[in-house]
């Protein structure tokens, strides 16, 4: 055997069209391409114009996921812009509604997407057979999730409500009350979760990866704090373009970045965990300890154990929130449009996704940067499947196929954002 | 007898968010319910597994915007017996048809450092601009109830239907005080397509026409509304110009106000 092909065409249970190719010759790891063939469809062209009201309507349709996260970021981005900041009740309810996005996408993430790999069954329609608790409590956690993010946003994708300076709308203590019900159901499943997460078999696979994620004083980061890594970067927000650059490599719709003179780097859950351990609540903490390697966790298999503790904590966040609720006088800041560059940076499911606008006098952008947490992971993808390979070449070619899917879906992509869908082609000739 | 078997589903994906094939994995209560009634067949977000065509009902999510995918929607098509289309990209073009009133090259230029990489179309158009459509469900996203409606009707041998009248009646139903009566708010709900509920307005903001033209809309008359409360022209532009800014009435409309 000299040298052979691993493709994998459309890559499934990923958001988005993806593909792999890697290629093999003389039992070596020649090439790996894990290539982003989704349609582009221009959003940052798109918005030239657009007024700043705008902006997070727009920007979250880029991902029928993670709209939130869109939302969130181009917020505080154009907020940034116009010179304002939102602070208290209001505050306080967008980290409300993030913690029912992720919720919602961990729990999607975690039973529907990733657990059947680790099983071994194609889907978890199939896996429901053998695991109907498992998948039954997936299910009903995601509910939960959507179901912060309906009555804080209006609805579980592209919410309506959010929007610079705040919500058009806010909730008053009654309407929250219902939810922390839920979301005491949704703590215990949670730390069910981590349970069952932890006793999934994980091959042993750990690198040496520069992790970087939001630092915040005092919370576990979403949508504030310092950019930070565990290989010493510590910068503002603003300083994003200064650190980190975007190249188009020719097999890809979407754009890759990298740690100008560094290389590669991680974002996601594995990067917040590892950079913020100590901020997470005593019960997130002590449910990671008994399950995954804590306070540092270096295998990305193991992410989907991170998510669990990430869902404990987002349970936990979401009920000290709505305890401590008192209704603001406004819905949201007022604004006067001016002219001005703003930046934001806030933690998606997936990883930092960071935002840059210009804006003109009358509040129309004039220029926009986004960077998605799937084109920032993307080197990263590749460099665990050159890492991961070379032991498993024995391995038929559609097991191997399988663990290389696996080895991507670790890092939850979502392929719409990065612009973007998966096929794997393993060439071995 | 024999069991009869169940119908195939497939979900396909053209230029999109992913968010209204989502709506089916968000249907947290139906989604097994589903899975028992029909064999689903494809459906890549949520499944590696892959059964071939042909498929009793394809539910397809997206627009067109590259030439491959123009040759790929005809092999969907032949290989569905029912063919669904699900969501504002599907039914209009969705909110990259935004480019369809500009030069592609341009924006290509803009987002891409070397644009010659990047392979795409003038134009983002809806699925029915190439392929018979049995039936469609509007909206940005999708709204999960439709689809579940639609998934028991297509099951049971109904006729599909969705509501085509406006938003404003919706909201009446639901009580709410008129946005635009009430706070001079530019609101597309009178030309706008029923079937989210009227959020926008419950939640006080003015609709944006997430579903598209309701039928025979009246946009000349709307945009003579705002007109009189003082809105400048490239602001009723911008009005029109968002999700479904490629669906005839609102195309018509945008272009009318464009000097």
């Amino acid at each position: 055997m000299k040298s052979r092909t691993i493709k994998v065409d459309n890559l499934a249970r990923v958001e988005g069209e993806g593909a792999l190719r890697i290629r093999i010759e003389k039992d070596k790891v020649a090439d790996v391409k894990f290539v982003i063939f989704e349609p582009p469809r221009f959003f940052e062209a798109l918005l030239r114009g657009r007024h700043y009201s705008e902006g997070p309507d727009i920007t979250a349709r880029i991902c029928g996921i993670c709209p939130i996260a869109y939302m969130m970021s181009a917020a505080h981005a154009l907020e940034d812009a116009l010179g304002i900041q939102v602070g208290g009740p209001l505050r306080a309810l967008r980290r409300l509604i993030y913690c029912g996005e992720w919720i919602e996408s961990h729990a999607l993430h975690i039973y529907l997407l990733h657990a059947p790999d680790f099983l071994g069954y194609e889907d978890a329609i199939q896996m429901a057979k053998d695991h109907p608790a498992a998948v039954q409590r997936g299910l009903e956690l995601k509910k939960i999730g959507n179901e912060i993010v309906t009555l804080l946003g209006g609805r579980e994708i592209h919410p309506i409500n959010p929007c610079v300076g705040g919500f058009y709308k806010t909730p008053s203590k009654k309407e929250l009350r219902p939810l922390a019900e839920r979301l005491k159901w949704g703590r215990e499943a949670a730390l069910e979760t981590v349970r069952f997460a932890a006793q999934l078999p994980f091959p042993d696979f750990e690198r040496d990866y520069e992790f970087v994620a939001l630092r915040h004083p005092g919370e576990y980061p979403f949508n504030e704090g310092r950019l930070v890594s565990n290989k010493g970067l510590d910068i503002a927000v603003s300083e994003f373009d200064d650190h980190f650059a975007e190249e188009h490599a020719a097999h890809s719709t979407s754009l890759r970045a990298e740690h100008k003179g560094h290389g590669a780097y991680h974002v996601g859950p594995l990067a917040r965990y590892n950079l913020n351990f100590d901020r997470l609540s005593a019960l997130a903490q002590e449910a990671a300890r008994a399950a995954a390697p804590a306070p540092q966790c270096r295998n990305p298999f193991q992410s989907i154990i991170v998510r669990s503790v990430e869902t404990v904590w987002a349970c936990d966040e979401a009920l000290r929130i709505i305890e401590q609720y008192e209704p603001p006088d406004q819905p949201a800041v007022e604004i006067q449009p001016r002219a001005g560059t703003g930046h934001g940076c806030t933690e998606a499911p997936r990883g930092i996704l960071y935002h840059r606008y210009t804006l003109d006098e009358r509040g129309l952008i004039a220029n926009a940067k986004i960077v998605p947490p799937t084109s920032q992971n993307q080197k990263i993808i590749e460099e665990d499947l050159r890492h991961f390979l070379p032991d498993r070449l024995h391995l038929p070619i559609d097991k191997l196929t399988w663990q290389c899917e696996q080895a991507i879906r670790n890092y939850d992509p979502c392929i719409s954002c990065s612009c973007h869908f998966l096929r794997l082609h393993i060439d071995r000739e | 007898m024999p069991q009869a078997q169940k119908p195939k589903l497939a979900v396909w994906k053209f230029a999109s968010c992913d968010g209204c094939q989502l709506s089916l994995l968000d249907c947290e209560d139906e989604l097994l319910a589903v899975a028992g009634a029909m064999e689903i067949a494809h459906f890549l977000e949520a499944s590696r597994a892959v059964v071939k065509g042909p498929y009793d009902l394809s539910l397809v999510e997206g627009s067109i915007t590259t030439p491959h995918d123009a040759e790929r929607i005809h092999k969907v098509r032949r290989a569905s017996k029912f063919l669904l289309t699900i969501g504002a990209c599907a039914t209009a073009g969705g909110i990259q048809a935004l480019r369809n009133f500009k030069d592609v090259k341009e924006l290509a230029k803009i987002v891409y450092p070397t644009p010659e990489y990047i392979e795409t179309l003038n134009k983002s158009t809806p699925i029915a601009d190439h392929v018979f459509v049995d039936f469609e469900l509007r909206g940005c996203p999708i709204n999960k109830a439709q689809l579940v409606e639609a998934l028991c009707a297509f099951l049971n041998g109904r006729k599909l239907h969705a509501p085509t009248y406006s938003v404003c009646l919706e909201c009446k139903r639901r009580g709410n005080v008129c946005v635009m009566v009430a706070q001079g708010a530019p609101c597309l709900g009178p030309v706008t397509q029923t079937g989210c509920g009227a959020i926008c307005p419950s939640y006080n903001r003015p609709c944006y026409g997430c579903f598209g033209p309701k039928e025979t809309p009246n946009t000349a008359s709307l945009s003579q509304w705002w007109g009189r409360h003082g809105m400048p022209e490239d602001q009723v532009v911008r009005q029109f110009r968002g999700f479904n800014a490629y669906a005839e009435a609102f195309r018509r409309e945008s272009e009318a106000h464009e000097k």
